[in-house]
C-alpha cells in the first residue's frame, strides 16, 4: 500500500475517472478470450446468461485492476506509462479505488455465480485474489518472475469463459489458459529491453535488472519455444482445426525466428538499430494472441457449417 | 427569479450521477431479463405443497 496521495480536493471526479480504474484497455482483452473460451467450449449457454458471464467476468477484471492501482499507487506515480494514471494524477483517492475494487470484485463474483455456475465463479475469485493479492501485493515487487506470475492472472478468463458454459474444466480450458500463460512474459521482457528506465525507477525486480539483458534474451527463447509448442499443440484438440492450424504454424514460425534474432544479439547491436527486433517481437506479440483466439473463434462459429474443426 | 450558478463541479457532480444511474439501471434491467431466461429455461417445476396433485393421483391409480 501507498501513503502517497496527490489528490487534488478541488477536483471533483468525473464517472471516466472511475471507468479508468477499471483499466478498461485489459478488459477488452479479457472479455474477447473468455468469449472465444465460452463461444469454443461444447456447451451452448443462452445468449442472455452468456452476455452476463462475459460481462460479470470483465467487471472482476476490472475490479483486480482497482485493486492493483491502489496498492500500486506509489509506483505508478514514477512510471512515465502510468503516471497519468487516475490516483497519481489526483483524479480520484486511493480509498475510491480499494472501495470500488471491493465492491465490484464481490458483485462480479456472485452475479457470475448465479448467471452461469458456482464452479466459474470460484475461478473468478481466484483470478481476482491471485491478482491483487499473490502478484500485486505479494509478489511483484519482490521477484524478477513477477511477469510469469502475472500473466497467470491475465491467462484465467478464457478458462472462465469455458467453466462457465460447460460447468468444469477440460484439456482445451488449460491449454487456452497455458498459451497466454506463455505468451505473457516473453511480451513483457521484450518490452523492458526497450523501456529501459521505467521499472527500474520504480525499483520494480525486472528480470532485465536482476538477472541482466542476456539473460532476459535467453529467457524470452525458451519461453517463445514453449509457448509455440502449446499454440501448435491447442490445434489438435476439439477446438482447434485446419484454420487454426494454419495461423498457428505461421505465426509461431515469425516468433521463433524473432526470438531467436533476440537471444543472438547483444547490447551493442540492439542500440545501434535502437531495438528494432525487440519492438517487433513486442508489436508482432499483440497481434499473436488476438489471431490465435480468433482463430478459435473462427473453428467455433463455423463449426455448424462444417467447416470448423477436424471433422 | 431564481439564481443559477452553475460551476464545473455541478457538471462533474451531473456526470457522476448520470453515469451510475445509468449502471443501475442497466443492472437492474439485466437481473430482470437473467431471471425471466433462467425461469423459463427451468421447465415445469412442482412443489410439495400440500395440494393435491393430479398428475400423482393418475399414477397412483394406474
Amino acid at each position: 500500500m501507498t501513503e502517497v496521495s496527490h489528490h487534488n480536493s478541488d477536483y471533483d471526479p468525473v464517472f471516466g475517472d472511475y471507468v479508468a480504474l477499471l483499466k478498461p484497455r485489459v478488459m477488452s482483452l479479457v472479455v474477447f478470450t473468455a468469449f472465444v473460451g465460452l463461444m469454443a467450449a461444447p456447451v451452448a449457454l443462452h445468449p442472455v446468461e452468456a452476455f452476463s458471464a462475459i460481462l460479470f467476468i470483465a467487471i472482476g477484471a476490472g475490479a483486480s485492476g482497482s485493486l492493483n492501482m491502489w496498492w500500486d499507487a506509489d509506483i505508478d506515480a514514477v512510471m512515465r506509462r502510468t503516471k497519468s494514471r487516475p490516483i497519481p494524477s489526483g483524479r480520484t483517492t486511493p480509498d475510491a479505488a480499494l472501495g470500488l475494487g471491493v465492491a465490484l470484485s464481490g458483485l462480479s463474483v456472485l452475479m457470475l455465480g448465479l448467471a452461469a455456475n458456482w464452479h466459474a465463479a470460484g475461478w473468478l475469485a481466484f483470478t481476482i485474489f491471485f491478482y491483487a493479492v499473490v502478484y500485486t501485493m505479494w509478489l511483484k515487487r519482490a521477484t524478477p518472475q513477477n511477469i510469469v506470475i502475472g500473466g497467470a492472472a491475465g491467462a484465467f478468463p478464457p478458462l472462465i469463459g469455458w467453466v462457465a458454459a460447460t460447468g468444469s474444466v477440460s484439456i482445451e480450458a488449460v491449454l487456452m489458459f497455458a498459451l497466454i500463460f506463455m505468451w505473457t512474459p516473453p511480451h513483457f521482457w521484450a518490452l523492458a529491453l526497450f523501456m529501459r528506465s521505467d521499472y527500474d525507477d520504480a525499483k520494480v525486480p525486472m528480470l532485465t535488472v536482476t538477472h541482466g539483458r542476456p539473460k532476459t534474451r535467453l529467457h524470452i527463447l525458451v519461453y517463445a519455444i514453449l509457448q509455440s509448442a502449446l499454440a501448435v499443440g491447442l490445434a489438435f484438440t476439439s477446438v482447434g482445426g485446419v484454420i487454426y492450424l494454419v495461423v498457428a504454424l505461421v505465426c509461431n514460425v515469425i516468433v521463433l525466428k524473432d526470438a531467436l534474432r533476440i537471444w543472438r544479439r547483444d547490447e551493442f547491436v540492439a542500440e545501434a538499430d535502437d531495438f528494432k527486433v525487440e519492438r517487433a517481437f513486442f508489436k508482432f506479440s499483440l497481434l499473436y494472441l488476438f489471431v490465435h483466439f480468433l482463430a478459435i473463434l473462427a473453428e467455433a462459429l463455423l463449426a455448424p457449417y462444417g467447416l470448423g474443426g477436424w471433422s | 427569479m431564481s439564481i443559477r450558478v452553475e460551476s464545473d463541479l455541478h457538471r462533474r457532480r451531473r456526470s457522476q450521477n448520470i453515469g451510475v444511474a445509468v449502471c443501475l439501471v442497466s443492472f437492474i434491467g439485466l437481473v430482470m431479463v437473467l431471471s425471466l431466461v433462467k425461469i423459463t429455461n427451468t421447465g415445469p417445476v412442482e412443489g410439495y405443497d400440500h395440494a393435491p396433485r393430479p398428475a400423482l393421483a393418475d399414477e397412483v391409480s394406474q
